[in-house]
């Protein structure tokens, strides 16, 4: 299993039946394939619909696509609105849960993902909403890019919101920022702690227990 | 149909340093005749509010390679290198919003509000120059209106009266758009008798609409 999957479907873990989820563009819009039997997930994409899957190749649409602008397909109970009520939805608590790509978390539990001044400069996008408005916040990232760890002290890129993110999924852990800190609650299969301790650029919680991730 | 106006008379209507509202998400719900004719009439130092900047060739992308746009006003631009190129050479002023902000600043102009508070911001650079305003306890930025000169608007059918009918995800901003600015183009997919789009399918009340692009001919 390649490390994406690995992370894909640890987080898929996470979403419950019934539950309205947003998937970000990259790695997170792969959890949708994972989703464990039995399920069933309503997923939102910003762009204005509830309710979408893949393409029907040879039928696609152009009125239909997702936030990346690639063909969906409107599963039989379907919404689509514009972005005002699509927004109301990820701000007014009324999405369950985001997940998202993340360049850096940090000790507080604070994401960063959206710039990197003077390399990158994609813009937001609905991001800063996500992370404000969800009612829990997952980011699913490698663990370390370009030789440096993802989860560090302190931010050094610009913030996509103060709010403390729920849980970080990663190729090597699954992280649970919380008040006291970040708690290393899971390691990847053939990680040790020890290995995400060495990944990690800053303080991470261990208790007694730490279970590998139960894919 | 004294709302019927033939494409490039439309367009003309618009002058150079125009501030225009375009709907659109990654060019899906962009009307792609009116973008042409822009682009064609060659104007100049336009501000575009809008979601995106689409892709190069695709969309709003043809109005920034054709170095239509001053300013653009939008909430990514990630996906159109050619947009971060100008904005990076200093040719065209960015100014990035939050897609839920960007939304709500258009509405708050259109549905006549002084601005809209929101939590999405605060804390990052977004609240820089930005008065925030706290209601029981909790911290908002207050995010003005944004208003428009033109609004140009793609729907999938417009009737006679200029009655709006949208389809899937090519709503997003358009509806938003149609009431926050001084005048409303719109470039629909069908013209239809009135009668044929019913009341509860209508989500752009006629009165909104000024003109309505008269179709394509074509024949054969």
């Amino acid at each position: 299993m390649d490390e994406k999957t690995l992370i894909a479907k640890r987080v898929a873990l996470e979403l419950a039946d019934g539950n309205l989820v947003n998937l970000g563009i990259g790695l997170p819009t792969l959890v949708a394939r994972y989703i464990p039997a039995g399920r069933h997930v309503f997923f939102q994409s910003e762009n204005g619909i509830i309710g979408m899957s893949g393409p029907i190749v040879g039928a696609e649409n152009p009125d239909l696509t997702d936030a990346g602008g690639n063909p969906i397909s409107a599963l039989p109970g379907a919404a689509s609105f514009d972005s005002a009520m699509s927004f109301g939805l990820i701000r007014g608590g009324h999405l369950d849960v985001t997940v998202l790509g993340g360049l850096q978390v940090d000790e507080e539990g604070r994401l960063a993902n959206w710039m990197v001044p003077g390399k990158m400069v994609p813009g937001m996008g609905g991001a800063m909403d996500l992370v404000s408005g969800a009612k829990r916040v997952i980011v699913a990232m490698q663990h370390v890019a370009k030789g440096e760890s993802k989860i560090v002290k302190r931010c050094t890129l610009p913030l996509t919101s103060v709010r403390r993110v729920d849980l970080v999924v990663t190729d090597l852990a699954v992280i649970e920022p919380t008040d006291k800190g970040l708690v290393l609650k899971e390691t990847a299969p053939g990680v040790t702690v020890e290995q995400v301790l060495a990944a990690t650029a800053c303080e991470l919680i261990v208790p007694a227990d730490v279970p590998a991730m139960p894919l | 149909m004294k709302k019927i106006i033939e494409l490039a008379d439309a367009v003309a209507l618009i002058p150079d340093g125009a501030v225009l509202m375009i709907g659109g998400f990654m060019g899906v719900g962009t009307p792609p005749r009116l973008i042409d004719e822009l682009v064609r009439q060659g104007k100049r130092g336009l501000t575009v509010i809008a979601n995106d900047t689409a892709l190069p060739g695709i969309g709003i992308g043809k109005l920034i390679a054709a170095k239509a746009v001053a300013r653009v006003i939008a909430s990514h631009i990630g996906l159109n290198p050619e947009t971060q190129r100008q904005m990076i050479a200093g040719e065209t002023e960015v100014e990035l919003v939050p897609q839920g902000t960007l939304a709500e600043r258009v509405r708050a102009a259109g549905f006549g509000l002084g601005g809209v508070l929101t939590p999405t911001g605060v804390g990052t650079v977004v609240e820089e120059g930005k008065q925030t305003v706290e209601v029981d306890g909790k911290t908002f930025l207050l995010e003005k209106p944004l208003k428009a000169d033109f609004a140009l608007i793609n729907a999938k059918r417009a009737d006679y009266y200029g009655n709006l009918e949208y389809a899937l995800t090519a709503r997003n901003f358009n509806p938003l758009m149609a009431m926050a600015a001084e005048t409303v183009i719109v470039e629909a997919e069908d013209i239809v008798p009135i009668g044929v789009i019913p009341p509860d399918a209508v989500a752009t009340p006629n009165v909104l609409v000024d003109y309505i692009v008269a179709k394509e001919r074509r024949h054969g």
